[in-house]
């Protein structure tokens, strides 16, 4: 195996690793619009994630700063590839961003609806716009000899694209009811399963389609497996979550978004991301990686850091692990 | 093609709006995490409330700023892709590394701990929570410290080798590149003057509250002692603060403008609209006339300063623009004028870096002198913690009731220069580095991705210009009014959440809560 193989499979993780902890802060963001029914439960659902948003987000970065240094080419030609996707991406991570941190700064009605609205429409664009790009870089992308994009807007705009970005958008969602109802308390901990049972249906839906659409056109009996432990986790997660075992439900959520971003990398490998104009020209994880030695030096420092972070970041979740219910509110903190 | 839609010339006002914006938060990240967490460690050590309520009060203000620079900071970990994706294939082998090592090594750290810190006062035992804002700054250090070794690698490129099959630069030591010194001048330079900023808001601030209180005082209005006492221990951790770093970013400038010397020739001449190379070389302290032409009517300068800037002697030769360009010229082809950078804008950058920060730490040493400690003045003057310090110019001399009004108004006055200085020095020393992007190796206008339309690029710039615009007012406007309303007296140090507390809660077991103690509201949410 060579080292370029491990760091295919590192970035596959780090992206399981942003999916799996931003897609429920994407659902919160989106559900805190939909599910909750006065200030006091939206706060509820805010502050579920209100500590652990920043550092979810952190393994976007991380995702972005391994493929600079272990596939430059990939990272180039993916970013100056999708420009104006990335761009919309970029602006709601930095409006929600600094939506969650203001909207309890002042004790104002515009002012808080106004950053709420920020909230939902910036969870519910990068949720959907995340899923269409992975769907676009697996279906494959004009790129020419010399590793550019070659296309437009148009080429990135597809029914493949439209599925996938509705498949992250409803797992996400679903994913998001699934943490409310695990870490809420009362009535809105109540709807919150409601609404899981519901997206869980929709979520098994879309996924089916999506996945098979996958399987069929780029499929391979790897990622058959995949397929189907996606699909097998996602009824699970419906399931479980119906008889009120939430942090099963959770956890198995958890397992379908590993298990679509296992597929969407395998459906690619070896390349990491081809080209429709002609496959002599599909990057790959041979042609698009660093030499030897930044992988090496690489490899040591994410195998030291990534423990670490994981280790840390477990540790707040169970700092933070009590469930919160309108209760816990206090009043507004500002003068 | 217009040359003002070249995408070069777009691409890098784009680089250059995104990166100028998100350095105006970063500086202030870095010092005010270090300064609220040294608050927080007094108040750990003595539990005196003001410095609870210091801790409270100058993190709320980090908070607000730090948001912005995370946000802002995400832009810059995708636009290299984004506009200079030929920059990212040529480089990503040696310029990818350090960046992921932030994301991996510093960026976890500041954004986990930080959640933590905000919403851990009842969660965390004192000393653990207090940890975790140590950490969150040794995290921002560690951010700036990986940030500004790729960036002195474009500076300087040093530890790696052009792979001939490839084209492109390949990395050879890792090592050399964070340690080389380059990195390590520039990371002083920075760490420093990124303290000056922050030492320089705190004065502010506390000199705003101090002469708000004077003023009620005089008016015989009742003021908050507390409060006085919060802002008086303020003032002087950021007066010394201000003395320490502006030395500091007065000395690592100059070993920063030595080393810069030596390796980028041609910025040290710019950055002096030195055309013609003379011994001794002189200092322009400012020149009016077009000094980018080389002609000057009125210039104002110190002899022989620029050659111990750069060689630490009054007398040897610094070389001009003009010969610079012709070495380079030669050494790389082209003609000399293709090795000139903007001499306007270099000239006035170094000039304001240096004018703006400077200021700052002559108002700091000012400043420490006018209220220094009890025991140094007359027994008549001395006051008291909590009471609005007088301004002494000697033992037993007040400063006059005008100059005591001017002093507290220059402390706040003066807040927003470091971060002025901070600009310049940017643009000052990415401008003196062109044409190239990577200092001898590659051009900018080669960097540019070849995909990209101007119209993306301009479509992008307009919505950062909008959005950073908007941003900026809500920014500015909230740290204002939390700066201006002062901390909150009333506040007590909060105490663990019964939930958490004890072997077993019995209230809390069925997860659905149920007893008062466990009903108890957070002590801080969103």
């Amino acid at each position: 195996m060579h080292l370029h193989d491990v760091w295919f499979v590192l970035i596959a993780v780090l992206w399981t690793g942003y999916f799996f902890l931003e897609g429920f802060d994407f659902g919160i963001g989106i559900l805190s619009k939909l599910l909750a029914r006065d200030e006091r439960e939206r706060r509820v659902l805010i502050n579920t994630i209100g500590p652990v948003w920043d550092g979810n987000e952190v393994w976007l970065l991380t995702a972005a700063g391994a493929t600079f240094a272990a596939f430059p080419d990939w990272y180039a030609t993916l970013f100056s590839g999708f420009y104006l996707p990335m761009l919309l991406i970029l602006v709601c991570l930095i409006v929600r961003g600094v939506a969650f941190e203001y909207r309890a700064k002042r004790d104002d009605e515009r002012w808080k609806r106004n950053w709420e609205n920020a909230i939902f429409w910036a969870s519910l664009l990068p949720a959907f716009l995340w899923g269409a790009a992975f769907a676009d870089i697996v279906r494959g992308v004009p790129i020419d000899a010399s590793k550019n994009f070659t296309g437009d807007l148009g080429d990135l705009v597809n029914p493949y694209a439209l599925l996938g970005g509705l498949l992250t958008l409803v797992v996400f969602t679903f994913h998001g009811a699934v943490f409310a109802a695990l870490k809420t308390l009362g009535d809105i901990r109540m709807r919150a399963r409601r609404a899981a049972a519901g997206l869980g249906l929709a979520a098994l839906a879309v996924a089916a389609g999506f996945l098979a659409w996958t399987q069929a056109s780029h499929g391979n009996g790897r990622s058959l497996i995949t397929v189907v432990a996606a699909l097998v986790a996602l009824a699970a997660a419906w399931a479980v979550g119906r008889r009120g075992r939430e942090g099963w439900a959770f956890a198995l959520s958890g397992v379908a978004i590993a298990a679509t971003v296992a597929t969407f990398f395998l459906a690619l490998f070896p390349n990491v991301m081809p080209s429709t104009t002609n496959a002599a020209w599909n990057l790959t994880v041979a042609n698009a990686s660093s030499g030897p030695y930044t992988l090496k030096v690489m490899t040591w420092i994410a195998g030291f850091a990534t423990p670490l972070v994981v280790a840390y970041q477990a540790w707040t979740y169970w700092v933070f692990r009590k469930r919160l219910g309108t209760q816990h509110i206090p009043g507004p903190a500002v003068h | 093609m217009d040359l003002a839609l070249a995408p070069e010339t777009l691409a890098r006002w784009q680089f250059g709006l995104t990166t100028v914006y998100h350095f105006l938060f970063v500086p202030l990240t870095i010092s005010l995490s270090a300064i609220t967490a040294g608050f927080e460690t007094a108040w750990v050590r003595t539990r005196k409330e003001k410095y609870f309520h210091a801790t409270k009060f100058w993190g709320k203000l980090f908070l607000i700023n730090i948001a912005m620079g995370v946000v802002t900071g995400i832009v810059q970990e995708f636009q290299f892709g984004m506009n200079w994706s030929d920059y990212s294939r040529f480089v990503g082998d040696v310029f990818g590394a350090p960046l992921a090592m932030e994301a991996l090594l510093a960026f976890f750290f500041e954004s986990t701990f930080i959640g933590l810190w905000i919403f851990g006062w009842d969660k965390l035992p004192r000393k653990a929570h207090c940890a975790c804002i140590w950490i969150v700054s040794l995290g921002t250090v560690l951010s700036a410290y990986f940030i500004l070794a790729a960036n002195s690698w474009m500076q300087h490129p040093n530890g790696y080798t052009l792979n001939h099959h490839t084209g492109k630069a390949q990395l050879t030591s890792i090592w050399t590149v964070l340690t080389q010194n380059t990195a390590l001048v520039q990371a002083a330079h920075t760490l420093t003057a990124s303290f000056l900023t922050g030492a320089a808001f705190v004065v502010g601030i506390a000199s705003l509250h101090l002469w708000r209180a004077k003023r009620a005082q005089r008016a015989g209005r009742e003021t908050d002692p507390k409060k006085i006492g919060v802002m008086r221990s303020s003032l002087r951790t950021g007066l010394v603060l201000a003395v320490i770093f502006g030395l500091g970013t007065a000395v690592s400038g100059d070993s920063l403008g030595k080393v810069m010397f030596e390796q980028q020739p041609m910025k040290m001449a710019a950055a002096e609209a030195l055309w013609e190379t003379q011994a001794p070389a002189p200092f322009s302290v400012f020149a009016v006339g077009n000094v980018a032409k080389g002609h000057n009517t009125v210039e104002l300068s110190v002899p022989g300063v620029l050659s111990f800037l750069s060689h630490s002697n009054f007398h040897d030769a610094v070389p001009g623009i003009n010969d610079v360009a012709k070495q380079e010229a030669a050494r790389f082809g082209g003609s000399p004028k293709d090795y000139i950078p903007n001499i306007f804008v270099t000239f006035w950058g170094f000039r304001l870096m240096i004018g703006f920060g400077m200021s700052s730490f002559v108002a700091g040493l000012i400043g420490l002198w006018t209220t220094r400690r009890k025991r140094w003045l007359d027994p008549r003057f001395r006051t008291g913690d909590h009471e609005v310090p007088r301004l002494m110019l000697t033992r037993r001399r007040e400063m006059s009731d005008f100059f005591t009004t001017w002093s507290w108004r220059i402390g706040v006055f003066t807040m927003g220069l470091p971060l002025i200085a901070n600009s310049f020095g940017w643009i000052f020393t990415e401008m003196g580095r062109q044409p190239w992007v990577v200092y001898g190796l590659m051009k900018t206008r080669n960097a540019v991705s070849p995909g990209v339309g101007s119209a993306d690029v301009l479509i992008s710039i307009v919505v950062f210009a909008v959005l950073y615009a908007v941003l900026a007012i809500v920014e500015v406007r909230l740290m204002a009014r939390y700066a201006t309303a002062g901390p909150n007296t009333d506040e007590l140090p909060p105490v663990r959440d019964p939930r958490l507390r004890g072997p077993r809660d019995p209230g809390a077991t069925d997860g659905d809560g149920g007893t008062a103690d466990a009903d108890k509201p957070l002590a801080f949410a969103y």
